[in-house]
């Protein structure tokens, strides 16, 4: 009986320490995050160093101002979602509502397999087949664009959008459909204002978390999108994201100089976006099931 | 077009899912403006009949049928659209299925498909079909809340008046109340009663109490076979076949 209990007791502490240590990671990350990115204020203004147009991190005297990373990261950011949503939704009402359960087998295994692919090797192809086509298809001096990183992020958001619209979408008890069909409904129509109504909050935490995913991407960016830190006036021009920047900059940089505090710098920023569109992601979760 | 009072012709209608011989061949006439109970132990064949007569069952991937459905002379399968059928024959469901909107739109979903956009015809049709369902003095204060919110009786009559606005000829009920309390119960049969002048109903009943109370008619399924079909009155005192006897008196079922 005592052994037991004692077994019990061992089982009990060892998954409470598992689940601290995640979040304990967690916490500890964000500290060194902040200690090592508030260091910079003492230097730079706050306000200077989200609001200033100019990344010169290397000139003397540098500056450190990130709007143009920033509006980089928006601008491709806004892009992918723009391509990814429509398409990522959609499909995912044709796979849980039209397909056949054949069809719909083969997609998602296919879709699957598009979030197995590695970000560097998406960003590869990219450079070779992607970022020539856009130069001579639109006439541009480089492919190297905006809208390039978007077409790349897109496809790395829709496994996400795809499979978790998916999943909120086959949830909806059939029994709705079925009462809008009663009614003389035509199937669209029943799809449309009733299964995707019933959906809609899953269907925004899908794209939210396919946001969070393209925001926070790094490597296919990198690639193709040019990384030129100058305020960006078009998609069809070269930027530079917020992750792009520390990634390419990280290893040059002097540890505890300016330039190093300020990389930690957007790391916090890049925190604090993903950190708010987690949380819209949750409040949308949460209000279905409400 | 209604000929000789029968609003609902079956004829020689058979049903399988994939190997499972649903209902044998069977036919029926349903008379314009009646009630027809329809009662019968679990998977007598009864809610598949019932299915049938809006093309429920189309929506399952392995059905097969053999035979005709004609409303009012016309073939459901041939010359009505599917949609327009449901339309004119509408269903309420065993559990109240509120559709995840407000309670008028909850109502007015049928119309809006059907092109009726203007908000006055809207609001009149919602006010009419609210009060012909007895919910409307439980709900004209709050028509904007959610029809989920309701209680499992006021959710059943949202979902008959939803069917009443789309002004059907014939109304399916597939088992209405087995989820409701006595008072619901009555509710929706004193509303049934009452549809008496307007609509041919079909109910599809556990409780052969509740067709002995409501229907004109009844018909009795067993293992996918029409045993008996007559007037409730001499049904239920003088059954012709020994098993109806058996059901009704409560001997099995």
């Amino acid at each position: 009986m005592n052994l037991k209990s004692l077994k019990e007791q061992i089982i009990e502490k060892t998954i409470f320490l598992c689940g601290v240590t995640s979040v304990l990671f967690v916490v500890l990350i964000f500290i060194f995050l902040a200690k090592e990115g508030f260091a910079l204020f003492k230097t730079v203004h706050p306000a200077d160093f989200l609001t200033g147009r100019r990344w010169y991190p290397i000139s003397d005297p540098p500056q450190f101002g990130i709007l143009p990373l920033i509006l980089g990261s928006l601008y491709v950011t806004f892009g992918a979602t723009l391509i990814s949503v429509p398409i990522g939704v959609a499909s995912a009402v044709y796979i849980s509502e039209i397909a056949s359960s054949r069809v719909r087998e083969v997609l998602k295994s296919g879709i699957e397999l598009l979030a197995a692919i590695p970000s560097v090797v998406l960003g590869f192809i990219g450079i070779t087949t992607l970022v020539p086509f856009m130069r001579n298809a639109l006439n541009l001096p480089t492919g190297l664009t905006a809208f390039s990183g978007s077409l790349m992020l897109a496809f790395m958001a829709m496994p996400t959008i795809v499979s978790i619209a998916e999943d909120a979408i086959t949830a909806v008890p059939k029994k709705y459909k079925e009462a809008a069909l009663a009614l003389g409904a035509t199937h669209w129509q029943a799809i449309w204002r009733v299964v995707l109504r019933a959906a809609s909050s899953g269907i925004v935490a899908a794209i939210m978390l396919g946001i969070g995913r393209v925001i926070g991407e790094t490597m296919a960016v990198m690639m193709v999108t040019g990384n030129a830190s100058r305020m960006p006036t078009s998609l069809f021009l070269p930027v530079r994201t917020l992750t792009a920047t520390v990634a390419a900059e990280m290893g040059e940089t002097v540890q505890g100089s300016a330039h190093y505090h300020a990389l930690f710098a957007i790391g916090i920023v890049l925190f604090v976006i993903t950190f708010i569109i987690n949380l819209i992601a949750d409040w949308a979760v949460h209000r279905k099931s409400k | 077009m209604v000929n000789n009072g029968v609003k609902i012709e079956v004829q020689g209608l058979e049903i399988w899912f994939d190997q499972i011989y649903a209902l044998k061949p069977l036919n029926i006439q349903i008379k314009d403006k009646e009630i027809l109970g329809v009662i019968g132990p679990a998977n007598s064949g009864k809610t598949t009949f019932l299915r049938s007569l809006n093309r429920f069952n189309d929506l399952n991937d392995n059905f097969r049928f053999k035979g005709s459905i004609s409303l009012d002379g016309k073939n459901i399968h041939k010359d009505i659209a599917v949609g327009e059928l449901r339309k004119k024959v509408g269903m309420v469901f065993a559990l109240p299925i509120p559709l995840p909107l407000s309670i008028f739109e909850n109502v007015v979903y049928g119309p809006r498909r059907h092109g009726v956009n203007d908000k006055n015809k809207l609001e009149e049709i919602v006010e009419r079909t609210l009060k012909e369902a007895y919910l409307w003095d439980e709900v004209k204060d709050r028509l904007q809340v959610s029809g989920m919110k309701l209680s499992g009786g006021q959710q059943q009559r949202l979902c008959l008046a939803r069917t009443l606005a789309v002004e059907p000829d014939v109304i399916l009920y597939d088992e209405p109340c087995s989820g409701l309390d006595p008072i619901s119960t009555a509710k929706i049969e004193e509303a049934m009663s009452r549809f008496k002048d307007k609509y041919t109903q079909i109910l599809v009943t556990n409780n052969t109490k509740q067709a002995a109370r409501v229907s004109d008619r009844t018909a009795f399924f067993l293992m996918g076979d029409l045993v008996e079909i007559d007037r409730t009155d001499k049904m239920f005192t003088y059954p012709s076949d020994s098993r109806t006897n058996d059901y009704i008196s409560g001997r099995f079922g």
